[in-house]
């Protein structure tokens, strides 16, 4: 018999082979036809868990109803209302702890693909130039926002709707933070970050790249010239182990690693400037999101054997599902129960291998996994030529210290109340700034926060 | 954005300077501090020292040896032409203060580095003493406007073409004891090759004269992302970036710095071959 909803109507990728010659998106989205298929598999279920389970409250039993009869466009507009970019989170989100994870047909192991559903509509309205269109009633206040990644862009766009003049402040040449030169392409296409930052100056907010705040631009002038600052300077100073032979050539930070591959697309080089050396063994420490982009952008560089260096082991890996799948496919090995000691060099300069200590798995720490325990004398070491640390990352580090008067955490995140408000008066914060390595999905939903939080303090301030 | 090149002078050799608008760089400008320029859109982000300013007309002024693959681009640029991206000021201001006699010194490119730190010693009430050198005479400039502001000037060439033959720690280490060291030498800033402030740093340790160096590494975004320039600082992992770029030269670790300036000289080689550029020998 077949279970209730049926199958999950499967989504075609790239063939292996050819993936690995191109950074291109490895899944090849729904076809008009599949995605109505999948859409009808939908119960319709009268608690929709799957809501519940959103971090931004999307309103998919609705979008997923106007999916399965075809009317994109509808569900389009659904979806951009509570998620400034539906693509970005229908193909970046951990679905299976959210709105997946908890779908009744879920249980059969047949939960609705509805990443992939908010990704097709948002694909189909670029390319039909589906817009939301909204009359902006203009108020007199400017507001800044800080930072061009998920958290800013859901922020700016929000303002705008309540019509608050916008200003976003970007340091790098381009816009969409870690969209831009994080995660790469093959996950992410840029082609949809770049819509989505099209659409950001076409309904007026204004984009200042090459801004540095807390460098060539002040806070205070800020404070001076805007009603309102918005803090989303992102979680982008990478961490090093701090062992030895961290400074040898062909050691990189995965921020190094996907700066070059992502923002300065080193992996068409020559033709764009930017090199990045990529040697034909690469150790990758650590086992997150970041820690795959990293081996699937090495494998896609010519590397030829790429490992996950791991301390714990893949069941307890931190990354997406999708992601540890597809680099299971594209060849990466998963090298459990290992710990880093020291990296290894050459008379000239050059990694030559990593000097690992093998681990054991014991009692569940704070994190709820079991913590990985050393075993003594089992140092061994293992060739490489290039060695990325992908340890997770810490706020900008830049910006946070030219404003000491700005309440941090422990963490080094910035302190905020429940409303996103920070300790000084007008400014607000979200995102990895204060969440330290989340996820895009978490940073939107601050963004629109905020954006509410400010409009309501502008509106109080106003009796 | 349109950072257009208002001046392009040859400088002799394949040094040039590059006049650039960029107002907000040039309206924040201290001493000591870069930029970081992209020819095009497709070009990497290079970390260029400021070499001075002009506010009201809003421009940079960049002192560029073409070298590798985007500064040999940079090179065929001409005057109205504009480059894509011109960003800063980037780093640290250097730390000026009213420290007695300072002596500044400049090895090839980094004379121009050098050059607003000497205008603002000067300024801060300071008797400087500058020491400039090259690999030869057509290579070094600025020696004009440096000696209107430094109470002695002295030149160095390693072929002996002008000045004296040799190399700028000649110099120094013949000042350090005629000045009895720190008694008479309050401060050195050392701005050049890495060997050269390599040998700096060598020459002004057994006198602990403080010595500054600014570190010119590989950077990528110049932000404090990517740890491409990381450095070691006595021991500790620094960012030229943002913790730079200039530091104290006992303190810093040059074979690491230099060892790491060569990560990407293979990859240079094949980009200038690429855009049908042999690089010099």
């Amino acid at each position: 018999m077949l279970e209730i909803g049926g199958k999950r109507v499967a989504m075609s990728e790239q063939e292996v082979t050819e993936r690995l010659k191109n950074f291109r998106s490895v899944p090849l989205g729904y076809t008009v036809e599949e995605v109505m298929v999948e859409a009808q598999r939908c119960i319709q279920c009268e608690h929709a868990p799957c809501e519940r389970h959103c971090p931004v409250r999307m309103k998919l039993k609705a979008i997923i109803r106007k999916i399965a009869v075809g009317k994109f466009r509808d569900a389009f507009l659904i979806a951009k209302r509570d998620n400034p970019i539906p693509a970005i989170a229908g193909l970046v989100c951990p679905q299976e702890d959210q709105c997946e994870g908890v779908c009744p047909l879920a249980c059969h192991g047949q939960g609705i693909n509805i990443g992939k559903l908010e990704a097709f509509i948002a694909q189909w309205a670029m390319e039909n130039n589906v817009k939301e269109e909204f009359h902006i009633p203009e108020k007199p206040e400017k507001i800044a926002v800080i930072g061009s990644g998920p958290a800013g862009i859901s922020c700016a766009v929000d303002l705008r709707r309540h019509g608050y003049k916008v200003a976003v402040f970007e340091a790098l040449h381009m816009a969409g933070g870690v969209l831009q030169y994080g995660i790469p392409a093959f996950r992410l296409p840029k082609d949809i970050v770049d819509y989505e930052i099209a659409y950001l100056e076409e309904i007026g907010a204004e984009l200042k790249l090459n801004h540095i705040v807390g460098q060539n631009i002040t806070f205070e002038e800020l404070q001076h010239e805007y009603a309102a600052i918005f803090i989303a300077t992102g979680a982008g100073a990478p961490q090093f182990l701090g062992i030895e032979g961290e400074r040898l050539k062909g050691v990189y930070s995965a921020n190094e690693f996907l700066i070059r591959a992502n923002l300065m697309k080193a992996y068409r080089f020559p033709e764009y400037d930017t090199p990045i050396v990529c040697g034909n063994r690469v150790g990758v420490i650590g086992a997150g999101n970041v820690a795959m982009d990293v081996a699937r952008c090495a494998v896609r560089l010519g590397a030829k054997d790429v490992y996950i260096l791991y301390r714990r082991t893949r069941k307890e890996s931190p990354a997406r599902e999708e992601e540890v799948e597809h680099a299971l496919e594209e060849g990466i090995k998963f090298f459990e129960l290992v710990n880093p000691v020291r990296v290894l060099g050459k008379d000239d300069g050059w990694v030559s291998a990593i000097e690992l200590l093998r681990m054991r798995l014991g009692e569940p720490d704070k994190s709820g996994r079991p913590r990985p325990i050393k075993i003594d004398g089992s140092e061994f070491t293992m060739e490489l030529d290039t060695v990325v640390e992908a340890l997770g990352t810490q706020p900008n580090r830049l910006f946070l210290d030219k404003i000491p008067e700005l309440a941090k955490t422990k963490w080094g995140t910035i302190e905020v109340d429940e409303r996103l408000k920070t300790n000084i008066d007008g400014v607000y914060a979200g995102g990895d700034a204060i969440r330290g390595n989340a996820t895009v999905i978490l940073a939107l939903g601050d963004g629109r926060k905020a954006a509410q939080s400010i409009h309501e303090d502008i509106v109080a301030r106003k009796k | 954005m349109n950072h257009r090149i208002v001046r392009r002078e040859g400088l002799g050799g394949d040094t040039y300077l590059f006049e650039i608008e960029a107002p907000l760089a040039a309206a924040r400008f201290r001493p000591g501090q870069f930029v970081i320029i992209r020819t095009t859109d497709k070009g990497e982000r290079v970390p260029l020292t400021i070499a001075g300013t002009d506010p009201e007309k809003g421009t940079v002024i960049l002192i560029v040896q073409a070298v590798g693959k985007s500064t040999k681009e940079l090179a065929r640029f001409k005057a109205g032409d504009a480059l894509q991206d011109c960003i800063g000021p980037l780093g640290n201001a250097s730390e000026v203060a009213r420290f007695g006699r300072v002596v500044c010194i400049g090895g090839g490119t980094g004379i121009a580095c050098v050059f607003p730190i000497i205008k603002a010693m000067a300024d801060a009430g300071n008797d400087v003493i500058s020491i400039i050198g090259a690999r030869t005479s057509s290579l070094l400039f600025l020696e004009h406007e440096i000696s209107k502001l430094s109470k002695d000037v002295y030149v160095t060439t390693d072929d002996g073409s002008k000045g004296r033959r040799g190399f700028v720690t000649d110099v120094l280490t013949d000042l350090l004891k005629q000045y009895n060291g720190k008694d008479g030498i309050h401060r050195v800033i050392a701005i050049g090759p890495p060997l050269m402030m390599k040998a700096v740093a060598e020459a002004t340790r057994p006198y602990a004269v403080k010595t500054i160096v600014s570190l010119n590494t590989i950077m990528v975004d110049g932000t404090g992302m990517c740890g491409a320039c990381r450095v070691y600082i006595a021991g500790e992992m620094k960012f030229a970036c943002i913790d730079g770029p200039e530091f104290d030269a006992h303190e810093v670790n040059f074979e690491d710095l230099i060892s790491r300036l060569t990560m990407f000289e293979e990859k240079e080689k094949a980009a200038c071959e690429h855009c049908g550029n042999q690089p010099e020998v």
